[in-house]
């Protein structure tokens, strides 16, 4: 199966990448290939880059790339803004999504989503075709009509958040979605509507990282592969056992390892 | 660190209504005493209590002085180096829109304002003001016919004169302050609305104010008179072409509601504002005010300022009648030099009188925005009620903003709610949208006018749009 996969190209691939902020460094050095299909999970403690990792993806402006690449579909995006690279396909779920007053949640979700359906050559959608994708899918996450007129994120709870950020993958229908801590914060029952959103989205067409403390994301999400982050590198990458591992032994256990090429 | 560069970009805006209009004009000396005075009354043929009006108010202003307590800076202004009438040249009698010179049909087509009658607005009536003098009014005969008086003040004081004597300067009086005195002396033209007992007039009626002359000053008068149970809603707009010296515009409006009334008036105000360097750009002097004389009578004020150099204005309510209401609902946006001092007042002297004050001030580039507002509740005014609401959105890093709220109770029994805030649009914000494929200037003018939507919700429906649409032009390319 894993061969299989890899006889098409990558979706992502992280070569090198070293990255700082405010001349302070972040990444040193990490590099990651997602093929079509698999899943992805990054652990690690608090601080070691993990977020930062999957903001860079995203473009975030606040960091600078000091060295390697990222390529998305054999491009490389680097200097790509970050509309540019939610419109060809890739997601970044936030850890804290961020509330935007008076802005409706409805206009919002159409604007991306039309966005992202320009850049797929697709019609865009009116206020009432719009209505009727947006319908279908907040079935995925079990989200009433009543969020769509509310002000994005306004008021939400952490958990009506999250499942905002799985309606709104769930309408960019992504290449790769890099979803950073989405189980935080969330109660057994909204963690299992999100885990299930996320595999009705996805498919063999698609990767996913998904960046997480817990292992009860990975029991629901099954990943291919599991990468241990530590300042700034990826440690240790190996598959869905190590989480286990790492469940029962800790983060210090993996204090002893030194970087695996 | 949100991108300066950017900002910079999304606050420039090219000035859509920048050109000038080459019409031969009649325009009078330089300079202002009382000989100018009389030949502006004399040129308009006013009967004489105006021209007293006139001459009385010209020697209050002679010994008042101009305000200094505004959060502004400007070059002081030679007010002998004005020019105080200035009209188009025209047939002396027009007696339909067909003897309107082309030229001036053709100006406002290109603002958007087509006053002929196979194209004119249909569900809006206009007085159009060009310059000193009002170009032609449409739906008149329409209006009319439900008792509705729609002309520019010049008729009226020629066709109403009673009720201009009765009503005009009751409001704002010719010494109210400074600018009030000195549109009582010189104002050329505005416009007269009346309506009559019992009457919802049938259809929004709206000024449109250009100024087309760079030395002269343009000082509009307004006057709106809503009788009895009668209720009207008043759009105001206004532009100017580009140049770079500064021209004054102080205006006075004067609205009058009684029992049952009430009377909407909003603006949207986009005066040339100057360029990036601060050169050029309409002085807005401008005194509103609204007289809730009736009981239960309501006066709303609604506007949308982002354009002249300096703005100064405070739409106010004067709550008389017994649970009359007043409200000022407010978007104020400056970029580049721009400097706004702009607020109201909410005076309450009735009893169970109610008001409520929304403004919202943006501030980009190197501006200054300040909200400035009184909240006075007098003696007899036993159950009154305000609130008000005054939030800030800064842009970039270089743009100032300040709120001047000051509350003055007499009545223990009354109930006075302030709320400010301050934000800025984070780096964070425009990143998450920019994250879900929206261009870095939609997200700005999507937060924008989020930041704005409570007072957008107030505006009519096609000001709405307009105004959703002249903010983003305002701040295009001007983000960071």
């Amino acid at each position: 199966m894993q061969s299989k996969m890899k006889e098409s190209d990558p979706i992502l691939e992280v070569e090198n990448l070293s990255a700082s902020t405010d001349n302070l460094p972040i990444l040193k050095g990490v590099s990651l290939t997602v093929y079509p299909g698999e899943i992805h999970a990054i652990m690690g403690r608090n601080g070691c880059g993990k977020s930062t990792l999957s903001k860079i993806i995203a473009g975030h402006p606040s960091y600078n790339i000091t060295n390697g690449d990222i390529k998305f579909l054999g491009e490389n995006i680097n200097s790509l803004e970050p509309e540019e690279r939610s419109q060809s396909g890739i997601f970044l779920g936030f850890q804290y999504p961020i509330e935007i007053p008076g802005v409706s949640n409805l206009e919002f979700l159409r604007v991306s989503t039309n966005a992202r359906r320009k850049f797929l050559n697709k019609e865009e959608l009116d206020t009432f075709d719009f209505e009727e994708l947006v319908k279908e899918k907040l079935e995925i996450v079990k989200m009433d009509h009543a969020f769509l007129s509310r002000s994005v994120n306004q008021g939400f709870s952490g958990g009506e958040k999250k499942r905002n950020e799985i309606l709104q993958m769930a309408l960019l229908e992504p290449k790769i979605a890099i979803l950073d801590e989405t189980d935080s914060g969330l109660d057994i029952d909204a963690l299992r509507i999100v885990a299930s959103g996320i595999k009705k989205i996805s498919n063999a067409q698609t990767g996913i990282i998904l960046i997480t403390h817990y292992q009860r994301l990975l029991d629901e999400i099954k990943p291919n592969y599991v990468h241990v982050m530590s300042d700034g590198q990826i440690i240790k990458t190996g598959e869905s056992d190590l989480a286990l591992e790492l469940e029962e032994k800790g983060y210090e256990w993996t204090d002893n390892f030194i970087k695996e090429t | 660190m949100v991108n300066e560069n950017l900002v910079k970009d999304v606050v420039k805006e090219p000035y859509k209504y920048g050109f000038v209009t080459d019409i031969e004009t009649e325009k009078i000396e330089k300079g202002l005493n009382e000989d100018i005075i009389k030949l502006i009354s004399q040129k308009k043929e006013e009967p004489k209590f105006l021209l007293d009006f006139r001459l009385k108010a010209f020697k209050k202003w002679q010994k008042m002085k101009e305000p200094d307590w505004a959060a502004l800076g400007y070059k002081k202004i030679d007010y002998q180096d004005i020019i105080y009438y200035s009209a188009p040249k025209q047939k002396e009698k027009i007696s339909s829109l067909d003897e309107v010179d082309p030229k001036l049909l053709e100006t406002f087509d290109k603002l958007g304002i087509p006053l002929t009658e196979q194209k004119k607005l249909t569900n809006v009536a206009v007085d159009a003001v060009f310059d000193s003098v009002s170009i032609a009014t449409t739906f008149r005969e329409e209006l009319a016919e439900h008792g509705v008086i729609f002309c520019s003040i010049s008729e009226a004081v020629k066709n109403h004169a009673d009720l201009i004597e009765k009503y005009l300067g009751t409001v704002v009086p010719a010494s109210d302050n400074y600018f009030a005195a000195l549109n009582s002396a010189v104002f050329s033209d505005g416009s007269f609305v009346y309506i009559p007992k019992g009457v919802t007039c049938p259809m929004d009626l709206s000024s449109y104010f250009r100024i087309n002359s760079g030395d002269s000053g343009q000082f509009e008068r307004t006057l709106i008179i809503a009788e009895e149970s009668s209720s009207v809603s008043y759009l105001e707009g206004c532009t100017a072409p580009m140049f770079d010296t500064n021209t004054l515009h102080a205006a006075v409006v004067e609205l009058i509601a009684l029992d049952d009334a009430s009377i909407k008036y909003s603006t949207v105000q986009n005066w040339y504002a100057g360029d990036e360097e601060g050169i050029g750009g309409i002085f807005n002097f401008v005194t509103k005010r609204g007289k809730c004389l009736g009981k239960r009578s309501k006066i709303s004020w609604s506007q949308v300022e982002t354009g002249s150099a300096i703005t100064w204005k405070y739409p106010s309510c004067l709550l008389l009648g017994e649970e009359s209401v007043g409200e000022f609902y407010s978007v104020a946006l400056t970029n580049n030099l721009q400097q706004a001092d702009t607020g109201t007042k909410m005076i309450h002297i009735g009893p169970k009188t109610k008001s409520t004050i929304v403004s919202k001030g943006i501030s980009a580039g190197n501006s200054k925005n300040s909200y400035r507002g009184l909240v006075k509740v007098g003696t007899k005014a036993t159950g009154s009620r305000n609130y008000s609401q005054c939030d800030s959105m800064l842009i970039g890093d270089q743009a100032s903003a300040n709120t001047f709220p000051y509350i003055k109770s007499q009545q223990p029994n009354s109930e006075i709610e302030h709320e400010a805030s301050t934000c800025r649009i984070s780096e964070d914000q425009l990143f998450y949208l920019q994250s879900r494929g929206i261009e870095f200037e939609e997200a700005v003018s999507m937060m924008v006018s989020g930041f704005c939507r409570d007072v957008f919700n107030q505006l009519p429906m096609e000001f709405a749009a307009e105004a959703d649409k002249l903010l983003a032009l305002k701040l295009e390319g001007s983000v960071g």
